[in-house]
């Protein structure tokens, strides 16, 4: 036999190879393609053909949907690595003067007597948020809501630059500045000792969220429950701060490549 | 006869020292993660270690032992001198050129994405370009073996080829058509975005791309393991292969199954059909024919050397065997590990099953007891049979081989079986550290000690391994005569041509290829809008 017989269904190899292939890829395929599909229960086909197409993986759009509108406002504040990045000296000082209006209840260097938030050091780009969302009414509140309804939008930058110029109150728990032991960073399985990380789940570094250091908890409440309350209902209406604490150019030209 | 020993000896060497090294950081691996070490400050080093250790196992070290026996096979089976030794060099040195630059960045910690690339994640191109080369070098034995049977069969019209060089062909036809899914992933998807040139990337699609290449592979690693099996055991154990037709057919199947069957990798995946992913697992369960034709036609042929040595009884035959033949006793550690790596893949293999294994920590014991057990304890086996031909010297301490293979043996048994073990326990895989603290995990963390302990048992036996075979080029020169393959109990006369010679099969191969893969891979393809945003390794966030 020569190896162009090979080829051949007179060549016995040739004919049973192949057919038994193609016996066991068509068996295979019907099952798979069409017994296994209706053998499924809780999916309804409407023909054979809806079947091969699930079994074979084609993804079906999902119908055209408008989002739902928002119940209330939403914010419309945009933040950007270059918005209350670096202020200038006169920001601040500008900031400093308006601030007079603040001192009342957030004390004159922000740091709160009469149970209102301490501001002093807090992120510009909290107070710059907050401040605009009081303006539009995405946020509300009895005494806020007039403070903010007649500021520019420099004002509110100069006010946010100049209370995350003043220095904040020093930290509630302190990190001891000792070198710490290898037993809190490693952990130690086999004494059942977890890592420090696998402990804390919050990864470590700034967070882009609001300082609550020395926050009253009336007020810590009420903001959480401002943004976990609107985050639940769907709307997300205090949005989402886009804050970058560190090399925030660098965080916008990344996600703009991407 | 040997002619070009250097060339083949290169091969050895070069895989057996990047294997010594992989190994090392293989059992780093184990200890580290293990409740015995303590938690990485740094889990990039543990991707980088696992990068190494999986490019260098997967790609470099199985790779060059083919490449190596396949030359030796192409000689010594054929009767002729190498035909092209010069393009065959050019392979070698791609290969170690390949090596070298793959492993830089990978050592830098600038490609640590696993041996499997895992798309989105993108590492340095030099990674990704190193592994090409070290493909591009294998390519070159693939058609130098091609180049080299066409030689001979123009020398021998009619001549029934020899059954290990058939098989060695038809190993290397299924490694240039395996290869082809993760080229075409590396080339078409991952390297335009390594470079720079695109920002985004199909990951579905580079999966089902890779599971094309990343099961066969597996087929492609095991045959100088079964070419081992048929050729070399009986003949060094004093037996003849019981049937060369069977043998013939076991290498065919393994042609023309091995490959439409990768899907089973992408069981957990959604962009792939469950009508394939069906298909697929049938397929795979074809596999076990040749599997389980091997295994009785080599048992077979045991027999029948057991009973020329004067065996008696239905089972009284085993203790004739030469158990003291390092071959015979890697033989038999290996189709114990076979068997029980092979049932576990059943259950990969399984639609069914797999989902309560899938990516957990039982994959990594299945592919290491079928791979690092089944397959290179072979490995070993025929360096130990081919080294004395090669270096013109004979090993003198054959207890140390004994001991060498045992440890191999035993540590691949406590590193794979709780591996298993805690896989069904449900610990997921490719994690740098366990919190063995925490009262879920607790229970697992004293199998994950017998598997580290295993690890370093494998090790030993490693580094015993790369002793011998120094010793070996130190001991006194004999003369082991020509390199022999076993002869058959009916040695043929004459093949069918359909058994001589590939054409047939390779057509079979890429035939069911195109249907078992042709529509998922279209769809993917021209399905807009499915690329994610690539995740470079080492950028900063």
């Amino acid at each position: 036999m020569s190896e162009r017989e090979l080829f051949s269904f007179r060549n016995p190899y040739f004919s049973v190879s192949v057919g038994v292939t193609l016996a066991i890829l068509v068996l295979t395929v019907i099952a798979g393609f069409l017994v296994l599909p209706y053998a499924q229960t809780g999916i309804k086909f409407t023909n054979a053909w809806d079947a091969i197409c699930s079994a074979a993986g084609l993804p079906r759009r999902a119908a055209p949907a408008t989002p739902p509108a928002p119940a209330g406002r939403t914010s419309e504040v945009v933040l950007t690595s270059s918005t209350v990045s670096r202020p200038s000296q006169e920001s601040i000082g500008r900031g400093a003067t308006l601030a007079q209006r603040c001192a009342i209840c957030h004390g004159p260097t922000g740091i709160s007597r009469a149970d209102s938030p301490n501001l002093a050091g807090q992120y510009a780009a909290v107070i710059y948020k907050q401040l605009l969302d009081f303006r539009s009414g995405a946020r509300t509140n009895a005494t806020m809501s007039p403070f903010a309804a007649n500021l520019s939008d420099q004002d509110v930058a100069d006010i946010a630059a100049y209370y995350a110029y003043l220095p904040r109150l020093p930290a509630y728990h302190p990190e001891p500045q000792l070198p710490k032991p290898h037993v809190v960073i490693y952990g130690a399985p086999m004494r059942g000792i977890a890592p420090r990380r696998a402990i804390r789940s919050v990864p470590e570094g700034p967070t882009p969220r609001v300082r609550l250091g020395r926050t009253p908890q009336r007020h810590q409440r009420a903001d959480a429950q401002h943004r976990a309350g609107a985050d639940a209902a769907g709307d997300r209406r205090s949005g989402r701060i886009l804050r970058f604490p560190t090399g925030g150019s660098r965080q916008i030209g990344r996600l703009k490549r991407t | 006869v040997l002619v070009n020993k250097k060339l083949i000896l290169a091969h050895f060497w070069l895989a057996f020292a990047v294997f010594a090294l992989a190994l090392v950081l293989g059992a780093w691996q184990m200890f580290i993660r293990s409740p015995l070490g303590d938690w990485l400050s740094d889990p990039e080093l543990y991707y980088r270690s696992l990068t190494a250790h999986g490019t260098v196992m997967g790609y470099v070290f199985p790779t060059l032992v083919a490449m190596g026996f396949g030359y030796a096979i192409s000689e010594s089976a054929l009767g002729q001198p190498l035909v092209g030794a010069r393009w065959a060099w050019t392979g070698f040195w791609l290969i170690v050129v390949g090596a070298i630059t793959a492993m830089i960045p990978v050592a830098l910690g600038r490609a640590s994405v696993l041996y499997t690339f895992y798309p989105p994640l993108i590492g340095s191109p030099f990674y990704y370009i190193g592994v090409v080369l070290v493909v591009v070098g294998s390519w070159i034995w693939v058609a130098l073996m091609s180049v080299n049977l066409r030689v001979w069969k123009q020398a021998h019209p009619g001549e029934p080829v020899p059954l290990a060089m058939f098989a060695n062909v038809a190993g290397s036809y299924l490694w240039a058509w395996t290869a082809v899914g993760a080229a075409l992933e590396l080339l078409l998807q991952i390297l335009p975005v390594a470079l720079g040139l695109k920002s985004t990337i199909d990951a579905g699609l580079a999966r089902v791309l890779f599971s094309w290449t990343l099961h066969a592979i597996v087929y492609f690693w095991l045959m100088p393991t079964y070419i081992a099996y048929y050729t070399v055991v009986p003949r060094a154990i004093g037996g003849r292969v019981y049937s060369d037709s069977m043998a013939r057919i076991s290498f065919i199947l393994f042609l023309v199954v091995a490959m439409p069957i990768g899907i089973h990798h992408t069981f957990g995946d959604p962009q792939v059909g469950a009508g394939f992913k069906f298909v697929h697992s049938t397929f795979t369960a074809l596999v076990t024919l040749p599997t389980l034709l091997t295994v009785f036609t080599i048992c077979a042929s045991v027999e029948i050397a057991a009973r020329l040595r004067g065996g008696r009884g239905p089972f009284g035959w085993v203790t004739a065997l030469p158990w003291d033949n390092p071959v015979m006793l890697a033989f038999a550690f290996s189709f114990v590990m076979l068997g029980f790596g092979g049932a576990g893949g059943i259950i990969n293999m399984s639609y069914q099953l797999d989902a309560s294994i899938h990516n957990t920590q039982w994959i990594t014991g299945h592919f290491h007891l079928i791979f690092g057990g089944a397959i290179v304890i072979m490995y070993f086996a025929i360096a130990y049979d081919l080294w004395p031909h090669l270096t013109g010297r004979a090993f003198s301490d054959l207890r140390l081989i004994r001991t060498q293979l045992w440890l191999w043996f035993v540590g691949m048994i406590v590193t794979t079986f709780p591996w298993h073990w805690v896989g069904i326990l449900g610990m997921p895989r490719r994690m740098a550290y366990f919190d063995f603290a925490d009262p879920a995990l607790a229970p697992q963390a004293l199998s994950i000690i017998f598997s580290a302990i295993g690890g370093f048992v494998l090790l030993t036996s490693g580094i015993l391994f790369i002793v011998i075979l120094a010793r070996g080029a130190r001991a006194p020169a004999a003369d082991a005569g020509a390199y022999r393959f076993s002869r058959a109990v009916h040695q043929p006369a004459t093949v069918a041509v359909a058994l001589n010679s590939h054409a047939l099969w390779v057509a079979l191969m890429i035939g069911l290829t195109v249907t078992n893969y042709g529509y998922p891979i279209l769809a993917l393809t021209l399905d807009q809008g499915t690329s994610v945003p690539a995740v470079y390794v080492g950028a900063q966030r």
